[in-house]
């Protein structure tokens, strides 16, 4: 069969639902068919397709964020508002690099999207923050850490990865990892 | 130290859902009643979400990765691009470049024409004003050029005339007006009539301030020229007059015929007319005659930029310049004809009847 060019867009419904499950496949969906867009919207204003990439992985964890905490109403097609957050990110770029003084050559219609990005921000600060603090965790805490509490793997596995004689141990260790991370997470205010 | 692990562990179970019925509420119960220990349990509870979102923010960010690697970016670029075409590109590139080369373009022309001159009155008034005196020695120049080719050898012509230009009789007795220029600078100054006869002048009164020249016939056997037909206007003439000139921008007589266009010459020059007429070199002196065979003026020169701009020194001029001729350096009287027998005729016979008071003047 003949490959066609034209990416067929999902239903915004449709995405939602697998934004809430975590479907990989309805990522990709996504991706492939909002990603021209906001690279078109980049390359038109003095971007280059690598800050296109960080922009619109940027408005993906948007939606993500907003469509898992509830409070996703879709009074917009799913489209004008992956557009508006793309434009408004990589307004705050131009505005940081002055490279632009918040004039934009739109390719679609806008809506706002300020409190959004606001909450976004406050996200993205924790998360910076927690990326730090974990770095500065160190090995072997900081896989102990991933492993049992973003891995949700069991003690067990843990002490048999790392070599623990019994779960006591394995437990006591990463009790103490989880308070230095704590202490330096709280410690860190990043810019 | 022990009791914070058991602690930790206990909150962890709870968030969990790990936690037995009978802890659980005893769980509930401790956190209802001590507050302290109710906070820990938020803060901690906070904490691990947070984390928990980093998880997921970072698995996200690699799923994207993964995807991202897998697209074509040069070809959706193509795709998302067709609408800039080369040339916007180029000229995005390059349009300071074409700027700088234009800015330096223009200054180049400027200077050269502020160098060469371009800008100084004085030259564009001569540029634009040209007298209509013949520079007959070119012509002469290519007239021996083809004669020697012809002939195969040079042959002096008898009597090679510098300049050339049109002058009209002013009295029976052997004055002749015509501008300045023409005889400026001259040697000698001959005037031939139409028939062919030729006399020689002297120049008994210039005006340069009205570009007028006044001769007389130095010749023993000159009689007179017979009565003049034509008359000299005093009062100026209107605009739209139908006027005609007869002279000599060749070597045999021209007639040309136009209209009074302005009261003005060259730049506003109250002394001329503008005349809409066609006029070469060589017509400079000639009358300017109206319907009825009154001169009305002295052709002088034409502006070389604008179609149809030839100028004529009012009569009105030639007569008060002929007036403050001192009566010393006449040796006979000057007394011009009052008598006009041109009115009733038809142009063909007005100029038949002119055409013997009207001569070329060449000048060595």
């Amino acid at each position: 069969m003949k490959e066609t060019k034209k990416v067929t867009v999902p239903a915004d419904n449709e995405i939602i639902l697998g934004v809430l499950n975590g479907s990989n496949e309805i990522l990709e969906k996504l991706y492939k068919a909002y990603f021209p867009m906001v690279l078109q919207l980049i390359l038109t204003n003095n971007g280059n397709e690598d800050e296109a990439k960080d922009v619109f992985q940027e408005t993906v964890i948007v939606l993500y964020n907003k469509v898992r905490n509830g409070n996703f109403e879709l009074n917009s097609k799913l489209k004008t508002f992956i557009y508006a957050v793309s434009r408004r990110i990589w307004l705050k770029y131009l505005g940081q690099k002055n490279r632009n003084s918040g004039n934009i050559k739109d390719v679609e219609e806008i809506i706002a999207v300020e409190p959004d990005l606001e909450r976004h921000q406050e996200r993205d600060k924790q998360f910076k923050q927690m990326e730090h603090a974990l770095n500065q965790l160190g090995e072997p805490c900081k896989t102990i850490i991933e492993d049992f509490y973003i891995y949700h793997r069991s003690m067990q596995a843990i002490c048999e990865k790392f070599g623990y004689t019994n779960a006591d141990n394995a437990k006591n260790q990463k009790y103490k990892c989880l308070q230095r991370l704590k202490k330096y997470f709280f410690q860190t205010t990043i810019e | 130290m022990k009791s914070e692990i058991e602690f930790v562990e206990q909150i962890e179970s709870y968030l969990l859902g790990e936690i037995s019925p009978k802890d659980r509420i005893a769980f509930e119960q401790r956190r209802r009643d001590d507050a302290a220990f109710d906070q820990k349990v938020v803060a901690h509870k906070n904490f691990l979400q947070q984390l928990g979102e980093y998880g997921t923010r970072k698995k996200l960010e690699s799923q994207m990765e993964v995807i991202h690697e897998q697209l074509d970016i040069s070809a959706l670029k193509k795709e998302i691009l067709p609408q800039t075409p080369i040339i916007k590109v180029l000229w995005k590139k390059y349009r300071l470049n074409a700027a700088v080369a234009a800015s330096v373009a223009i200054l180049m022309v400027l200077a050269t024409l502020f160098t060469t001159g371009y800008f100084t009155k004085n030259n564009a008034t001569n540029s634009k004003y040209s007298a209509l005196r013949r520079e007959i020695i070119n012509i002469k120049k290519s007239q021996h050029a083809i004669i020697k080719n012809i002939q195969g050898e040079f042959t002096q012509p008898a009597d090679p005339g510098h300049f050339g230009g049109t002058g009209f009789a002013l009295s029976e007795n052997g004055y002749v007006v015509t501008n300045y220029h023409v005889i400026n600078g001259a040697d000698s100054v001959f005037i031939q009539d139409n028939k062919g006869s030729s006399y020689k002048m002297k120049i008994v009164y210039i005006d340069p301030a009205y570009d007028i020249a006044v001769l007389q016939v130095d010749d023993s056997s000159f009689k007179s020229f017979g009565a003049l037909p034509y008359t000299f206007k005093k009062s100026a003439s209107d605009l739209g007059e139908k006027v005609y000139t007869i002279g000599f921008p060749k070597d045999d007589i021209v007639y040309g015929e136009g209209y009074l266009s302005s009261r003005s010459g060259y730049a506003g020059d109250t002394v001329a007319y503008q005349v809409s007429i066609p006029v070469n070199p060589g017509n400079s002196g000639g009358p300017l005659l109206d319907n009825k065979g009154n001169v009305i003026g002295l052709i002088s020169g034409k502006q070389t930029q604008a179609d149809g701009a030839a100028f004529a020194i009012k009569s009105g001029n030639l007569l008060k310049s002929i007036s403050a001729i001192p009566q010393d350096s006449l040796m006979q009287k000057l007394v011009l004809n009052k008598k006009n027998v041109l009115a009733g005729l038809s142009r063909r016979d007005q100029i038949k009847k002119m055409e013997n008071y009207i001569f070329m003047v060449k000048v060595y």
